[in-house]
């Protein structure tokens, strides 16, 4: 088995899997380079993206499979997971290898892997779609920060452009150290340098930066919090699982 | 100022909590005019009290000033409480700046009812005309219909609201009779008749011509309270199965009841809610939506409550052990649907994945049903030999005890109200 070096990105990972068929490897082993341990029994073999090869894989899996699943295969590896490299080239090399309608086999390992760690990824999607809670600041902007699970910023531009659009704002991703700004015209990915003290709760943005009516609405929410809750059905259970406890930190009515 | 608005927001969005529904799903508003919002096909819970309920909508009362004394509401007349009232504005700035925040998805405004029907919806109205037309607020809005209401106030409702609702409250009318004498369930029928008329108009000229405003896209609800009258789950579904049917309803939904008084026609305060039996009519009636059960199968003269330690799906595949097993490679969709521990979801994959070879236990486990209750109820590639078939007693008892968290927890500490 041959060891397949790749940069970690998308094209890298497409790139990849054209060599796998231009240069008639029987079975790989896919490996990115932040993952990489040196390994004396394995030939390695470094992939360079290039945008043509990759274009042409995707065009190819695009013939044989429909949007719902070719954006499956992009939130898969949105997932950022070691595993999933290794499971996202089988996927592509068993949909390239089969007539068209593959995908629907979910008795194949890896059409079930690709399709369940789809989900899991949309479901961190939704869960930032339900759990930002924007800060209004003295220069009008509805500011949020993040720190999803799995990479999910890319995923998140139409949802909230498309309802936010009379306001700019900004999502900013702590853990990956990129974010989101709408300027009411249009998205723009950027990145700044935080001082040290960010931190990363909710509610983290000094006061001085903060529009004079915020405290109001946040503490109007706290109380509307407060108010629609019945003790007596009060089942921590099930509150637990529908917001698991590493969430509570984006949600400024669960703080103090 | 501050305070006044705290003190209002509290007493206001305390009353409307006894409406269970928090859903914003089933609208198709789109952000059109570079306003505020855009609908969520299948809606957002924003967050979750400890109760485990979403929270989606801003659900508050525009009053709970009342003329009407029902005894199982915590606004009626006669009820010692504070009063409040919030202005139009003061509506119209909580919803937009919740929204802005992503704290919500939209309103729910309800109202006590104060002077009559009539001035009571039209201040409703106005408050969601405002927030359309003047704040272009695209988000999802839930109006609670007024019974009485003209139907000229209904239809400009209508046009403005994503989803609009009126509680039957009792699932009977001698049960509505006895605690608010002074309602009917004709006087619910009226209004949901008038406008899911209204809506089928509506979307019939749609289809003929594109400039036709949208109205109440995501449909209308109902709640039926449980457990404040001795009715039976059989009457409760019934009821609730001919609303759906007669009325179009997206939803019917089912509130346990909360003890809030003394009258001696209700259950004690301090009695506890009956939310088990609460979950299995939400079970069942995902059976009668999702899973292409007839009422009549689930409950009838035989079987006129459901099972409070087992769900109505095991329920009724204990009780019609003639049916099973279902082979999972050539059943029917329909009848691996009705297999305790496979959803929807996993029935879909079942019959996608059999079209590329035969399904073992190993795949079937993966696929992600709840292997351990369905391997009663099928056959697959290698199921195991079976020597006897098992009597009914039998499996819910290995059911029972498999599943120990799940079913036998809480059942026995819910007492029994009659």
């Amino acid at each position: 088995m041959e060891t397949y070096l790749f940069d970690g990105t998308l094209e890298g990972l497409l790139t990849s899997v054209f060599y796998f068929y231009q240069r008639k490897t029987k079975s790989i082993k896919l490996v990115s380079k932040e993952h990489y341990l040196p390994d004396v029994f394995n030939n390695c073999f470094t992939v360079v993206s290039e945008d043509e090869k990759a274009r042409r894989v995707w065009n190819g899996l695009k013939k044989k499979l429909g949007k719902e699943w070719m954006l499956h295969f992009y939130k898969a590896f949105l997932s950022e997971q070691p595993d999933i490299f290794q499971d996202l080239f089988e996927f592509a090399r068993y949909i390239i290898d089969n007539a068209e309608g593959a995908e629907e086999n979910y008795g194949n390992k890896y059409v079930l892997a690709i399709s369940q760690m789809s989900h899991k990824v949309h479901r961190e999607k939704h869960r930032m779609e339900a759990f930002i809670r924007f800060q209004k600041t003295s220069d009008d902007i509805f500011y949020a920060h993040i720190e999803p699970d799995y990479n999910v910023l890319p995923l998140l531009i139409e949802h909230f452009q498309n309802r936010y659009a009379d306001q700019k704002w900004i999502i900013y991703d702590l853990k990956r150290k990129y974010g989101l700004f709408y300027d009411l015209d249009k998205v723009e990915e950027i990145a700044f340098d935080f001082s040290s003290e960010m931190s990363s709760n909710l509610n983290a943005l000094p006061e001085q930066f903060l529009d004079p009516q915020e405290e109001l609405y946040s503490v109007l929410w706290k109380d509307y919090f407060r108010s629609t809750n019945i003790p007596s059905r009060k089942n921590m259970k099930l509150h637990i699982r529908h917001v698991p406890r590493r969430y509570w930190k984006y949600l400024s009515e669960k703080q103090g | 100022m501050f305070d006044r608005i705290r003190e209002k927001l509290g007493i206001l969005a305390d009353a409307a909590k006894y409406d269970v529904s928090c859903s914003s799903s089933g609208s198709n508003r789109k952000n059109e005019n570079k306003g505020l919002g855009d609908a969520h096909g299948t809606g957002i819970c924003h967050t979750y009290t400890e109760d485990g309920r979403c929270v989606s909508l801003l659900k508050i009362l525009l009053t709970n000033h009342c003329i009407f004394d029902c005894a199982f509401c915590v606004s009626r007349r006669s009820n010692d409480i504070k009063r409040a009232a919030f202005t139009v504005e003061e509506v119209v700035e909580l919803t937009m700046n919740f929204y802005r925040r992503n704290y919500i998805e939209g309103l729910f405004l309800s109202s006590g009812i104060f002077k009559n029907a009539d001035y009571t919806m039209e201040r409703l109205v106005r408050i969601v005309k405002k927030l359309r037309n003047e704040e272009r607020f695209n988000g999802y809005i839930h109006l609670k219909t007024i019974p009485g209401a003209s139907e000229e106030l209904l239809k400009e409702a209508g046009l403005y609201a994503d989803r609009m609702s009126i509680n039957l409250e009792m699932p009977t009318e001698t049960g509505l009779k006895l605690l608010a004498p002074e309602k009917s369930h004709a006087e619910v029928k009226k209004p949901l008749q008038y406008i899911q008329e209204s809506i089928t108009q509506f979307s019939d000229e749609k289809a003929l011509i594109k400039s036709v405003p949208k109205f109440v896209p995501a449909g209308q609800s109902t709640q039926i309270v449980i457990g404040a009258t001795p009715d039976t789950d059989q009457e409760i579904m019934h009821t609730a199965n001919a609303f759906y049917k007669s009325f179009s309803l997206k939803r019917v939904y089912y509130s346990g009841y909360i003890p809030i008084s003394y009258d001696e026609r209700l259950p004690i305060i301090g009695t506890q809610p009956p939310l088990i039996r609460e979950n299995r009519l939400y079970q069942a009636d995902w059976l009668l939506r999702f899973y292409g059960f007839n009422v009549q199968e689930i409950l009838n003269d035989t079987y006129p409550n459901l099972e409070v330690d087992v769900d109505p799906k095991l329920s009724w595949a204990l009780r019609n052990l003639d049916q099973f097993p279902v082979d999972v490679n050539t059943a029917d969709y329909r009848m691996i649907l009705r297999v305790p521990g496979i959803g929807v979801a996993s029935a879909l994959k079942i019959v996608q994945a059999r079209k590329f070879g035969r399904l073992y236990q190993d795949n079937l486990k993966k696929i992600g049903l709840s292997f351990n209750k369905a391997k009663h109820f099928i056959r697959y590639a290698d199921s195991p030999v079976q020597l006897k078939d098992h009597e009914a007693g039998h499996i819910k008892g290995v059911i029972l005890a498999d599943g120990q968290s799940k079913y036998l927890k809480n059942p026995f500490n819910q007492l029994s109200l009659f």
